[in-house]
């Protein structure tokens, strides 16, 4: 990828990020706030619902977009620093293809907690 | 009576002699300053009374040239445009400019610079030849597309702003800000039309992409221009460009011929100069 285009994913994931941690923030935290628009239900840190929402189709594909979004972000960030320290042609390519498996593993990772969270709530239910 | 006599300054100087010194070594050497002197007249007054062999490059002495870009007191400066009396304090520490390598004392080698500038293509790029090389009449353009890259224009090609940057001492593969700077004042100019030819260089690991907006570049810039933000706008177009939202425009047209009754008093233009081929 030319780094014209990672740094444009770079951006492109700051604004997810931006979007998708403020509705984190306005759900988890300002329950109370919320509910002077008649918007909050139970208490969000409840058992019922944190299983409510890992149940909601919305809310997996908002954590998956979420944890995609913050790994590239991040990622890429890390690579900037390490990159900086001027390494080889050959160490170059080793930070390339490690933060990329590490990303692409950590991501697969979490997209499996996030899908196979209903089912494991069932079984703690 | 105190401060009546002639002010003193300790100039300490960075020297280095390649080929003779494996390290550079620090001189000292006291001089008197006057009101109005420079650091440029200082090293004159070093070089005339203690150290005849110093070296530094400069040229016009009116912050023109951009040749004596030096490290003085800690800060990329010309040394013809800093008086001692503004830097205070009873000593001035001189050294050739960082991030660049030294071609003898306070001589910068900005050999790598003005490589990349030159990768850079920084001229007007179009598709009349003919025209560029003989022209005509010039090519149109509003006073609005004049600001939109007029104050990159007044770069001088010091590499104070190339001295400043963490990530140029961080980086080789970082183009710098000058170089990057002239490619979007060229860029930004409505009579090129360079800027895919020059896209194909800026997308890749020399282009604007590491810049962290640390903004020393601007700081240190003794002529006033922003390359900071040449790099973030540069930056802007070249995704705006990436998701095909970029309006292409042909390069400005020459100017249409002059229409009217000619005004009095104008004197004729001087006869053009004759080429090699006659």
């Amino acid at each position: 990828m030319r780094d014209r285009t990672a740094w444009t994913w770079h951006i492109a994931a700051g604004v997810v990020i931006l979007v998708l941690l403020g509705l984190h923030m306005a759900i988890m935290h300002l329950d109370q706030t919320l509910g002077l628009f008649g918007v909050a239900g139970a208490e969000p840190v409840d058992w019922e619902s944190v299983v409510a929402r890992a149940g909601s189709a919305f809310f997996t594909v908002t954590y998956v977009l979420l944890l995609g979004a913050a790994l590239y972000h991040g990622l890429y960030g890390l690579r900037n620093i390490l990159l900086e320290l001027n390494p080889g042609a050959t160490l170059r390519r080793a930070v390339n293809v490690g933060l990329t498996a590490l990303g692409l593993g950590l991501f697969v990772f979490g997209t499996w907690a996030a899908l196979a969270a209903p089912g494991a709530a069932a079984v703690g239910g | 009576m105190a401060g009546t006599g002639p002010r003193r300054v300790t100039f300490r100087l960075r020297r280095f002699e390649p080929g003779t010194d494996r390290e550079p070594r620090w001189e000292e050497h006291r001089v008197e300053v006057s009101p109005g002197m420079t650091v440029l007249d200082g090293l004159w007054k070093v070089k005339e009374l203690h150290a005849p062999s110093l070296a530094w490059r400069s040229s016009c002495r009116m912050g023109i040239c951009g040749s004596c870009g030096m490290l003085i007191n800690g800060r990329p400066r010309l040394a013809c445009n800093t008086q001692v009396a503004e830097l205070g304090g009873d000593v001035v520490t001189v050294a050739a400019l960082p991030n660049f390598g030294t071609v003898k004392d306070l001589v910068p080698d900005l050999g790598s610079m003005f490589e990349t500038h030159r990768d850079l293509m920084p001229y007007l790029l179009r598709d009349d030849p003919a025209e560029q090389d003989d022209p005509t009449r010039e090519y149109r353009q509003t006073p609005g597309e004049l600001e939109r890259y007029l104050q990159f224009s007044y770069c001088i090609k010091c590499g104070c702003c190339m001295a400043a940057c963490p990530t140029v001492a961080t980086d080789p593969h970082y183009a710098g800000p000058m170089p990057l700077g002239q490619a979007q004042r060229y860029n930004s100019d409505s009579r090129d039309g360079g800027f895919r030819r020059r896209r194909e260089t800026l997308s890749g690991g020399g282009g604007p992409w590491r810049c962290h907006f640390a903004g020393e570049c601007s700081q240190v810039c003794p002529k006033g221009v922003d390359p900071a933000k040449a790099i973030q706008l540069m930056k802007r177009d070249l995704v705006v460009d990436l998701l095909r939202l970029r309006r292409r425009r042909p390069p400005a047209p020459v100017a249409d011929e002059p229409h009217g009754t000619p005004r009095e008093g104008i004197a004729a233009p001087p006869p053009r100069t004759a080429t090699a081929e006659g």
